[in-house]
């Protein structure tokens, strides 16, 4: 027998959820529909803050949101409540999101119809920061209760996502939350990351980051008429 | 954890390789970004799993660890981060998020035995 030889071979791993996240990304630009992505350590008030997301866009916007999830149906049962349409994407035993699940899900809705979709990863900070889902935006969110230095731990997602969110904001005087501190260390990660700080529960900063978005679809739909 | 399935495409990426060229493959070399959001150690528990019961069974998955490589706009050239939670320029400090390297999760070759 022959000694072993090495080829090259160059092959991508998630080439394909790539691949199809690319051709989402390309009929959401032609649709003229904004997508932003949500991830988040289970229980930082992405369920609340997303209900809240979808309510107070509706009066002027067209929303609508995908929810993956591991074995419920319960934060579609509850953002339903926004009267947006809403579909829940379980994933069973996989503890994220991929391309395939939001295309597979976006069948019969038509994108024409929307001016922001929102996708709600499953809570997880670890494994959704592999797979392109398509969005323009991923939020990252993280509550006061979790502690200043959550970016340091899980420095990849932090890095790949492009708007970092601190939830829960009624709760930081309580739990004496140090926004220095972890202001510091999501800028070590991701320099430049621009950061809301709300309260989903009170509303207390969502103006400011609603008034974000409106720009941000602003912006896509100026970039998609002059290309 | 992800990493079972991430192993099961490594496998599938190999297969369809070897069998393309009609060879018979020993090892599997791969390329893991420290930006991959793939833990290595679960990787190869989770490839000998993914192996079972196909011709890959038996063979090994050689990981390179690939650090993350930045482009500092003060230094105007590529320099290598120390560490992940720190996205400045070894070199003189400039903050700077134009990563270059440090993603990739790529098969790059097969040991093959013809």
């Amino acid at each position: 027998m022959s000694e072993p030889r090495l080829v090259e071979v160059r092959r991508n791993v998630l080439k394909q959820n790539d691949l199809i996240a690319r051709a989402l990304r390309e009929q959401f630009r032609a649709a003229g529909v904004f997508v932003v992505s949500l991830v988040s350590s289970p229980g930082s008030g992405k369920t609340m803050f997303l209900e809240k997301t979808l309510t107070q866009l509706q009066p002027r916007y067209r929303v609508a949101a995908l929810v993956g999830d591991l074995a419920t149906e319960n934060d579609a049962v509850r953002l339903a409540r926004s009267k947006a349409p809403v579909k829940q994407i379980t994933t069973g035993t996989l503890c994220h999101l991929e391309a395939a699940m939001v295309q597979t899900a976006l069948e019969g809705w038509n994108l024409h119809d929307m001016d922001f979709l929102f996708i709600e990863n499953v809570g997880n900070l670890v494994c959704p920061s592999s797979y392109d889902l398509g969005e323009n935006l991923r939020l990252v969110l993280m509550s006061v209760t979790e502690g200043e230095d959550k970016p340091l731990k899980y420095p990849t997602i932090f890095n790949s996502a492009d708007v970092a969110v601190v939830t829960k904001n009624d709760l930081a005087g309580a739990v004496e939350f140090d926004w220095e501190a972890a202001r510091a260390s999501i800028q070590a990660v991701r320099p430049g990351m621009k950061i809301f700080r709300l309260s989903g529960k009170t509303g207390q900063g969502m103006e400011e980051y609603l008034e974000f978005l409106s720009e941000q679809l602003a912006e896509q739909r100026r970039t998609a008429l002059t290309s | 954890m992800h990493e079972l399935s991430i192993a099961m495409s490594i496998v599938d990426a190999a297969l369809e390789e070897a069998s393309r060229r009609g060879v018979q493959v020993t090892g599997v070399h791969l390329r893991l970004g420290a930006l991959s959001g793939v833990v290595k150690d679960a990787l190869l528990f989770s490839y000998e799993v993914a192996c079972q019961d196909t011709p890959l069974e038996g063979t090994t998955l050689i990981v390179e660890d690939v650090p993350v490589v930045v482009f500092c706009p003060q230094c105007n050239d590529q320099r290598t981060l120390e560490s992940v939670q720190s996205f400045t320029c070894p070199e003189c400090g400039t903050p700077t998020i134009d990563v270059r390297k440090g993603k990739e999760l790529e098969v790059f070759a097969l040991e093959v035995q013809e």
